[in-house]
């Protein structure tokens, strides 16, 4: 065992190195070790699909749920990266955890599911890199703007309804540096004199707009929500009843009959890619790649679909969607994916580097700075 | 001989509380003032082992800092005001003006919510204040105006002085308790009325109580932020609230500690003051 974990962690140091070898990745998925840990978003590992693949392949799953990116990578990051074998990463985090060594190449030729993957997610820029797979596309989905229908009855179709003076005190955000995306995506449609262009590539002049934009929303704002569940009390009790929310906040409102609704609003919306990445220490290699090929299956990809509100990778989860509850296919887009993909802004890590070939962005933890300022 | 063994024994006594303060307190403490100087790579998380000064610049220029620190100690000072003022009518009926049997009634009444885990009291003001809370429900029931304090500094206000109210009292009893029935006695016959007596004997006998208590009060409400997490809104951060984030979300290890300095200097200065006041003579 110890063997191979050796192997594992050369191999992603070799690949550091921009040159991965396949003769470095594991060959074959052995039987599993017996358990799994795991890091991942509030509800993607529901015992809905956890319990059949315990049943299954004996790996007991021990999870740990967050509510952010950075939440998730500092996670990740303790006790050297050995407390963890698996992670569903967003965008904003996989290239972080590449960059600092905490996951593993993944050898695609056994996960089955790969195939049938939609094109744009077979080889996106947050999970490979320099043609090595540093994971599988998972789900992905937008982040939007949720309302109580009984308090606001005119439904919502602009972003600036939450910098809206109106609704003082019964605002919620998250509370998240990659916010600031969203602020951003608001103002490249209200402020076209800044030239922002790419919500994830700021320089300093625009930062300073977003973040005065931020304060001048920080008195309206009730709280600023930690994790998804933090925003489904703020909406139960009253607290809040206009936000940035993900479809599964309004999902499970909805279970609990509180009247919300939640829309894309006209400016467009940031978003998420998840992508299931193995840790460069994981002690359960064969249970993670076990799990990998378990959540890929159009099964359980419409189960967590259904369950969150987002799409499937899978393109062949389609159908399973349409069994479960009829129409839902067409609903959460996973019939004609490719066009409403690209309006999505999907979350990524801020660097110096601007897509435009300058340098003068602002990196993260700038933007992590900034948050801090806009929260006090 | 015989002294020579004594002192071995006094030795082998003091080594392990010693051995394990220095250690384990004076250690970690050494260890976050050295990571306070180092940095950390936004990219990769790791800990760049360089010497810098960068973390205290922010600290000091970035406003921010400024405001989350004045917030704290802010909040800090009133809740301890509070909580004296809150304990005092309490603490005088406990110390002086029932018997044995009620005394211990109530010394037991006051320590009960203590039973309890903190978290399930913090929630349940979260309960009681909410927009549908059961303190709304109260008032429109009366015909009252409805408040919304819920997730503001008002709530962080009320939850920590009905945390830390007890830690204050206790102290106070104990230092009414130990002030000797002559002397109120002696200032009566001298033609004392009952305030003058109340002002020049037993207030400033109680100082010591007060001060103890306020150790407990302000050092704590200080160092919190599970409640700000709780209970707070926009604009509740508090220190241990930048210091949580930075460790356990954006991974900043330095910087938290460089941070955490400032409750560190605050703490010690509240110390030496409390200690001028007799906050830790005799107990």
């Amino acid at each position: 065992m110890k063997g191979f974990s050796a192997l594992l962690l050369a191999t992603c140091c070799t690949a550091m190195m921009a040159q991965a070898y396949a003769a470095d990745l594991p060959t074959s998925v052995g039987k599993g070790e017996g358990d799994l840990n795991v890091v991942a978003w509030e509800g993607y590992a529901d015992d809905a699909w956890v319990k059949p693949f315990e049943e299954q392949t004996g790996c007991k799953v021990h999870r740990k749920y967050v509510g952010s990116s950075d939440e998730m990578v500092a996670l990740t990051r303790m006790g050297g990266g050995k407390g963890f074998d698996v992670v569903s990463a967003s965008g904003d985090a996989a290239l972080r955890l590449i960059f600092g060594k905490n996951v593993q190449p993944v050898n695609i030729s056994l996960i089955p599911a790969y195939a049938d993957l939609m094109p744009e997610l077979k080889e996106p820029s947050f999970n490979t890199v320099k043609g090595v797979h540093y994971g599988i596309s998972y789900e992905w989905g937008p982040n939007v703007l949720m309302w109580n229908t009984k308090t606001i009855t005119t439904a919502p179709t602009s972003w600036s309804v939450i910098y809206d003076k109106a609704h003082t005190g019964v605002i919620t955000v998250p509370d998240n540096p990659i916010q600031i995306a969203d602020a951003a995506l608001y103002l490249s449609h209200t402020k076209p004199e800044l030239g922002i262009t790419d919500p994830y590539e700021l320089t300093q002049t625009q930062m300073d707009a977003v973040v005065a934009l931020l304060k001048e929303q920080r008195p309206l704002v009730k709280k600023y929500w930690a994790l998804a569940s933090d925003e489904v009390d703020l909406f139960k009790s009253g607290d809040a009843q206009v936000g940035a929310a993900w479809p599964y906040q309004a999902n499970t409102l909805r279970a609990a009959n509180v009247p919300v609704q939640d829309t894309i609003p006209t400016e467009g919306a940031t978003g998420w890619a998840d992508t299931w990445m193995i840790s460069t220490h994981a002690e359960h290699p064969n249970c993670a790649y076990l799990w990998i090929n378990h959540v890929m299956t159009p099964k359980v990809q419409a189960q967590q679909a259904l369950s969150f509100g987002e799409t499937p990778a899978n393109t062949k989860a389609c159908a399973e969607m349409d069994a479960t509850q009829p129409g839902s296919c067409k609903q959460y887009h996973a019939d004609a994916s490719a066009a409403y993909f690209s309006t999505i802004k999907f979350w990524k890590t801020p660097v110096k580097q601007c897509g435009n070939g300058q340098s003068n962005c602002l990196d993260y933890a700038a933007w992590q700075r900034a948050w801090q300022q806009v929260k006090q | 001989m015989t002294d020579r063994r004594k002192l071995l024994g006094h030795l082998a006594l003091l080594l392990p509380p010693f051995g394990w303060l220095t250690v384990f307190y004076l250690g970690s403490l050494f260890a976050l003032l050295l990571s306070a100087f180092w940095q950390v790579d936004s990219m990769s998380g790791e800990i760049l082992h360089e010497w810098t000064l960068d973390n205290f610049r922010i600290l000091a220029t970035d406003s921010t800092y400024r405001v989350i620190a004045e917030r704290t100690i802010g909040i800090a000072v009133l809740v301890t005001i509070t909580d004296i003022i809150l304990a005092w009518p309490l603490a005088y009926v406990i110390a002086r003006k029932v018997g044995p049997r009620m005394k211990l009634v109530l010394l037991v009444l006051v320590a009960l919510p203590l039973w309890s885990s903190m978290l399930a009291r913090i929630y349940s003001w979260r309960l009681i204040l909410g927009h549908d809370g059961v303190l709304n429900w109260f008032l429109r029931t009366a015909g009252l105006p409805e408040q919304s304090f819920a997730f503001t500094n008002v709530a962080l206000w009320i939850v920590f002085t009905y945390l830390w109210l007890p830690f204050m009292l206790m102290p106070l009893v104990s230092a009414l308790e130990r002030i000797p029935a002559s002397l109120p006695d002696a200032a009566g016959d001298m033609g004392a009325t009952p305030f003058q007596t109340f002002r020049t004997v037993i207030f400033p006998l109680a100082i010591p109580g007060m001060a103890a208590g306020s150790v407990f009060t302000f050092a704590v409400t200080l160092g919190e932020y599970v409640t700000p997490m709780l209970v707070g809104g926009a604009g509740s951060e508090f220190i241990g609230n930048v210091v949580y984030s930075n460790v356990g979300v954006s991974g900043n290890i330095p910087f938290a500690a460089a941070y955490s300095m400032i409750l560190l200097v605050v703490v010690g200065a509240y110390m030496l003051l409390a200690r001028r006041f007799g906050a830790f003579d005799g107990a």
